[in-house]
């Protein structure tokens, strides 16, 4: 089990242990930014809407909190608003996704050439 | 379930890389169909690794929330108009955005009453995004739904109201950082922050939906990613701050499109700009227009070689994509050269043209961006506006007091004909009069789009 400490998941204190772990998970966050910046700058136009949709589900990869705040506790109160984050987060995980695919298939549909 | 700890970090890096892979496919269509899948399955890497790491007690919980997920999610995503995404964009927003505020007011609750100063202050700032962004997210439905007038609502002083109801959610999360026991002082933070999303969206026009939306959309990954810090979780800070950085990108595109600064829409302020053109349009005088019949285009359109065709919300709201590929078809088969103009910020979320015409099958190659058509304009036969207005309006390039000028539009004034259909002489959402309507040029075409089409199909067909 404190093995599993490793993973960064810290259940007991639920933050940082040190200024390092802070330091390195800011690291992390402005990177991703930065990344994020440079990759949705060079998506084209005609695919806004569907990235939309897209970064819509992916940002319900809150989903992984929901879930890590439910096996950290058995308060009621907490379990109800963890389920309830879960419930929301999966709804957007499953129509997200399945309407980008819809629309992709749009863009995909090849029309037919006279 | 114990597991290798380094199994489950590799599962957490794969899922990082393929969410990555996935908004690098996004950029084009040919790959498209990748970013998604790559997406997905990170998304379920993610959720599986989550779950092999941490062992939640009550199953039935999570599976019972599951289903609630799956039987809400498929009809949504299947069901949905694609003239109804950007509602389905805001209310998705406000799921997502309500999951990460309760989650965040969970895990206080997990700790209190001795929350650590530094976790108790990601909770607090990532609580106000959270309720603030669930606020908003719902107005923004509102507003798209028409259940709300989309109307900017200001009154004297709207700025710092707004402010002040932020600075005190503020305040109640810095007393929760001092003294952290105190549960209340999190729901008057949850309460200001739930007001001064209503006033921030309530506050901005329809027209500006596009941004609002993308605004939205980065303050969830803005969430997400703050969760990762209090959680020390390293996919909730990468996948969070990916969704922050898009949703922000597509906003300053937006807001560029229409010449405003960023932080202009940011604090609302294209509310107070908004509500001076709603009052020049008050004095304006009864200027006459030439009214015509769809029979009157068919004749014209006869006789035309190049024809631009320009869409904007109206046309998502009549449902007339179908009919304007319809007429697209039997203007090509007489061998007239047709395409489409797409401003940047026409329809109500960024692309939202784009995906209703690929809905009618129209080939993407016909879509020309503003910047691309605008030099063909002066050489173009006929443009047929289809629900658009505001983005063609040529006060933007020379009435310096219009609430429009400045803002790059398409230059549908310099073609020979101007056919704009349009329902009534009703100014567009900035509320300012279009000065196209009054050029000798234009031809009005008054009524429902989708009707005046099918009728010009008809009158096109017969002659």
């Amino acid at each position: 089990m404190s093995m599993m400490l490793d993973l960064g998941s810290q259940i007991t204190t639920a933050a940082p242990s040190g200024p390092s772990d802070l330091l390195v998970n800011l690291l992390i966050f402005l990177m991703a930014t930065f990344l994020g910046v440079e990759l949705i700058r060079h998506v084209t136009r005609l695919l806004h809407t569907p990235l939309m949709a897209l970064t819509n589900a992916i940002s319900s990869v809150s989903m992984v909190a929901a879930l890590i705040v439910m096996s950290e506790s058995s308060n009621v109160t907490v379990l109800i608003l963890a389920t309830l984050g879960v419930a929301l987060a999966f709804t957007n995980v499953t129509s997200g996704f399945l309407l980008v695919e819809r629309i992709n298939r749009l863009f995909r549909k090849k029309p037919v050439k006279k | 379930m114990s597991l290798d700890p380094n199994i489950i970090l590799g599962l957490y890096v794969a899922s990082i890389v393929l969410f990555i892979l996935a908004l690098r496919w996004m950029s084009e269509v040919r790959t498209s169909k990748y970013g998604n899948w790559s997406a997905s399955l990170g998304m379920a890497i993610a959720v599986v690794a989550t779950l092999l790491a941490y062992t939640i007690q009550r199953i039935d919980l999570l599976l019972g929330a599951l289903a609630v997920g799956l039987i809400i999610g498929v009809p949504i995503a299947a069901r949905v108009p694609t003239t109804a995404l950007p509602q389905r964009t805001a209310m998705s927003q406000a799921f997502g955005s309500l999951a990460v505020a309760l989650v965040g007011v969970a895990e206080y609750h997990v700790d209190a009453p001795n929350v650590p100063p530094f976790t108790m202050t990601v909770l607090s700032v990532e609580m106000i995004l959270g309720f603030l962004t669930f606020a908003g997210s719902c107005i923004a439905f509102g507003k798209l739904q028409e259940l709300i007038p989309g109307r900017p609502f200001v009154y004297p002083g709207k700025n710092f109201v707004s402010l002040a109801v932020l600075a005190l959610a503020g305040i109640a999360g810095i007393y929760l950082i001092i003294e952290p026991s105190q549960g209340f002082a999190l729901y008057i933070l949850a309460g200001f922050a739930l007001i001064f999303g209503f006033l921030l969206v309530m506050g901005i026009g329809g027209a500006d939906m596009p941004t609002v939306i993308a605004i939205l959309n980065s303050y969830t990954g803005m969430s997400a990613a703050a969760l990762g810090f209090v959680l020390d979780n390293k996919i909730l800070i990468v996948a969070g701050s990916l969704d922050g950085s898009s949703g922000f990108v597509l906003a300053v595109i937006m807001s560029q499109a229409m010449n405003r600064s960023f932080t202009n829409v940011l604090f609302g302020g294209v509310g107070a700009k908004v509500a001076k053109g709603t009052g020049a349009v008050a004095q304006k005088e009864a200027r006459p227009v030439q009214s015509y019949a769809a029979e009157d285009v068919a004749t014209i359109l006869d006789n035309a070689s190049k024809v631009v065709i320009v869409p904007g919300y109206g046309m998502a709201v009549a449902q007339a994509q179908h009919t304007v590929k319809e007429l697209t078809d039997i203007l090509q088969e007489r061998g007239i050269d047709v395409k489409y103009g797409i401003h940047p910020v026409a329809g109500r979320m960024p692309g939202h043209m784009n995906v209703l015409l690929a809905e009618a099958q129209v080939p993407y190659e016909q879509l020309w961006e503003m910047e691309k058509i605008n030099p063909e304009f002066p050489d173009t036969d006929v443009v047929i506006v289809v629900g658009a207005n505001d983005v063609t309006n040529p006060a933007a390039r020379t009435k310096v007091d219009s609430p429009l000028y400045g803002m790059p539009i398409m230059n549908v004034d310099k073609a020979r004909t101007v056919i704009f259909i349009k329902r009534s002489m009703n100014p567009g959402f900035s509320g300012a009069d279009n000065e196209l309507f009054y050029l000798p040029n234009t031809w009005m075409v008054f009524g429902d789009a989708k009707k005046v089409l099918s009728d010009l199909v008809a009158a096109m067909k017969k002659s």
